[in-house]
């Protein structure tokens, strides 16, 4: 059965069926290869041995999210959280694994499904001053895209843009200017604009918040949760702001290295995190509450994605490793329902 | 420990004389630092605290001057100091911490050059002795095979790395005073717990006094004895940092503390504080908080001074008319 919802704007809008998700990746890798340059090769030529090297960025990640879930996607620079993002909406190819949109996987879709599907899942990136074009006015970086996928004719622009604006709280009068006519958390609203000028039902948010200052954040974390239900919004919000995460998110995943390493409910999950790294992670956040604290480190760096350790991602740095961890990563398995967490630990129980 | 002041800032004003107009970056900035305290300076990005850090270390280059007010360190009085007498209290008994390490790190120079340089300018030391030293500093930030980071290039440290060498180099001649502006915003969750572990252990072994520059109230939480929080260039609120947490005086203190998402319920909407800081070539008549302030009232049409609040053995102070903490009532 498929439930059919009315739209704000008057379109309509067919649910999938329960249970099945609006967005689903099944073991999706993503591999960047830096290949040989000239002078890499030119090196080879006398012997140097210079090799290809290889990224993965994204390790066999299954995800799926249901129709109005906010999914936060958490773990610390360069795990590959927008990459994954990416991968999400389509702007990358994964190299391995399937991407499902409402059921059907996106490639077996008819082109034209194909387009509708491409403009229902948007981004909204990492950085509000470098994703906007400098030379462009709002009224453009705004209405470019409806006017380009005909949405909207021409002449419409200038009223829908002026519809937008207003609806993530700018002055359309303003719709004139340049990007850098406007602060930080303006330029941030300017960009969700543009994103929610195409209509998308699934939205991904790259670190949309983390510029903004704690008092103008507020502002921009209140606008996604009013948009999430006027407009009956999926989002997966990556973030590595634990606080900020937990705050609007149902569920939380945790990335360390290209894999998934926990995932759960976030009330359960921020309660009693499972894997050693999500403790990890916990244990680092501050809290406004006035209490000295002698601060626990983490040992050890973040290992490069080029040379990963071998078994579990997490050994060189866990508290709890043992010889097990360094030869074979641990699978992800459910160890209560609705958990997840990949750790020798929870697993060989 | 109390009453053994180090630092003294009064009345400090330092402005920039653009094109475009004066900015006010730091307008009549005053507290105390006594020895070994860590005071939290906090306030949203351009509210000055950058520029009050400049002002301490002589660092604040033209089209910005200190106009206005006194600097004094242990007694001495660092306003109108001649650039020599500056630069030889620079890396020796001030030092400054950024938040991109390479503002203090050479990228053409190898590490140990870098920090025997820093040693040998401000001490009568050998060549050997002072290697050992920067060594010993290498190991106090927590910095594994110390022997073989010496011989290397700071592009070839990751980011938390290299902060830490700027750490090293910054505590090198046992600076009375350090001031760290935002050094660990740019670092991943675990590797900021890490740097804000070992400046907590060296700084509470050197006996140093600490200035932690931060948007980011949930570090000096749990790292200041004393906040001061500014606002469009003053300080509008300061006091022990258990005080101002637990029951802040001024709407502004109020408003950031509300605005953070762990001191909301999960999922509701968050209290946000209305508008934007204005800009400082146009500040308002009056209080500058006043067009985004819950509490303002007429009386806010005149610029509010820095006033005792709550407890007079507490120390708090705030900038404001209608402050959430009663005024300190002078006995008779
Ligand atoms: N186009 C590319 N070519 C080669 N390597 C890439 C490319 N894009 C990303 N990578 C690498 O893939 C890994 C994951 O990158 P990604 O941008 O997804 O990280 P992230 O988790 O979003 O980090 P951050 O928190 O810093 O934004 C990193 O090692 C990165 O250097
Ligand atoms: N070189 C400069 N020229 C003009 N204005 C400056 C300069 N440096 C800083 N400012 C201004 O001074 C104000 C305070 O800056 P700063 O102390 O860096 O803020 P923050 O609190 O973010 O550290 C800002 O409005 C900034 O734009
Ligand atoms: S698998 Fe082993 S190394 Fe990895 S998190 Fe679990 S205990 Fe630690
Ligand atoms: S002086 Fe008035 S406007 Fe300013 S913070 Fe206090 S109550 Fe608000
Ligand atoms: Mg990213
Ligand atoms: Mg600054």
């Amino acid at each position: 059965m498929t439930a059919t919802t009315i739209q704000p704007d008057g379109t309509l809008r067919v649910e999938p069926p329960p249970g099945v998700p609006l967005v689903d990746l099944r073991g999706v890798s993503k591999r960047f290869v830096k290949h040989v340059d000239l002078a890499g090769k030119i090196a080879n030529a006398f012997g140097a041995g210079v090799r290809e090297e290889v990224v993965h960025a994204v390790d066999r990640v299954s995800l799926a999210i249901a129709p109005g879930e906010v999914v936060g996607l958490v773990g610390e620079s360069g795990c590959g959280k927008s990459t994954l993002g990416r991968v999400a909406v389509g702007l990358l190819e994964p190299s391995a694994g399937e991407r499902r949109w409402r059921g059907t996987r996106v490639d077996a879709l008819p082109a034209a499904e194909r387009r509708e599907a491409q403009l229902a899942m948007q981004m909204i990136f990492q950085d509000p001053y470098a994703s906007l074009n400098p030379r462009m006015r709002v009224v453009d970086i705004v209405g470019e895209a409806p006017v380009v996928h005909g949405m909207i004719g021409a002449r419409q622009q200038i009223e829908y843009v002026g519809l937008q604006l207003n609806r993530v709280g700018l002055d359309p009068t303003l719709m004139r200017r340049f990007p850098h006519q406007f602060s930080g958390g303006q330029r941030a609203r300017i960009g969700i604009a543009r994103a929610l000028a195409v209509k998308p039902e699934f939205l991904v948010c790259d670190e949309s918040v983390a510029a903004l200052d704690v008092s103008i954040q507020a502002q921009v974390l209140n606008l996604f949760m009013d948009l999430r239900t006027a407009l009956n919004l999926t989002y997966l919000f990556i973030s590595h702001d634990l606080g900020v995460v937990r705050h609007i998110s149902d569920r939380v995943v945790i990335m360390y290295l290209g894999r998934v390493v926990e995932s759960g409910a976030s009330e359960a999950l921020f309660r009693a995190p499972a894997h050693p790294y999500t403790q990890a992670l916990l244990a680092g956040v501050g809290s406004v509450e006035p209490v000295k604290r002698t601060f626990v480190p983490v040992q050890g760096e973040i290992p490069s994605p080029l040379d990963p350790p071998t078994g579990c991602h997490f050994h060189p740095r866990c508290p709890h490793a043992m010889p097990r961890c360094r030869e074979a990563a641990p699978s992800l398995v459910a160890v209560e329902p609705g958990r997840e967490v990949a750790c020798w630990l929870t697993e060989g129980r | 420990m109390r009453g053994n002041l180090l630092l003294a800032v009064d009345g400090l004003r330092t402005h920039f004389f653009t094109r475009a107009g004066v900015v006010k970056a730091v307008d009549d900035v005053s507290f105390k630092l006594n020895r070994g305290e860590v005071l939290g300076l906090v306030g949203e990005s351009g509210s000055g605290k950058s520029i009050t850090g400049y002002s301490i270390m002589g660092l604040v280059d033209p089209p910005g001057r200190i106009v206005g007010g006194s600097i004094r360190l242990s007694g001495r009085e660092l306003v109108g100091l001649p650039q020599e007498a500056m630069r030889a209290l620079r890396g020796n008994r001030v030092a400054m911490i950024f938040q991109d390490p390479m503002m203090t790190l050479n990228p053409v120079m190898r590490i140990d050059r870098q920090m025997t340089e820093a040693i040998l300018a401000h001490a009568d030391a050998g060549e050997a002795a002072a290697r050992a030293r920067a060594r010993d500093a290498l190991v106090a930030v927590g910095i594994p095979s110390p022997d073989e980071r010496l011989a290397a290039y700071p592009h070839q440290f990751s980011g938390g790395m290299r902060q830490r060498v700027a750490i090293a180099i910054a505590l090198l001649n046992r600076p009375d005073l350090i001031i760290a502006d935002e050094p660990t915003t740019a670092l991943d969750v675990t590797i900021q717990g890490q740097i804000l572990y070992e400046m907590q252990k060296l700084t509470r072994d050197s006996g140093a006094s600490l200035i932690w520059i931060t948007h980011d109230l949930s570090v000096v939480a749990g790292l200041a004895d004393r906040i001061a929080v500014m606002y469009a260039g003053r300080i509008v609120e300061q006091g022990s940092c258990a005080d101002v947490l637990a029951a802040p005086a001024h709407p502004y203190t109020q408003g950031l503390l509300d605005s953070v998402p762990s001191r909301n319920p999960r999922g509701a909407r968050l209290r946000q504080i209305p508008g934007m800081a204005p800009s400082l070539m146009a500040l308002p008549e009056g209080c500058a908080f006043r067009d985004r302030c819950p509490r303002a009232g007429r009386a806010c049409a005149i610029a509010p001074e820095m006033e005792a609040v709550g407890a007079a053995e507490a120390g708090r102070a705030v900038r404001c008319h209608h402050p959430l903490v009663p005024h300190t009532v002078e006995d008779a």
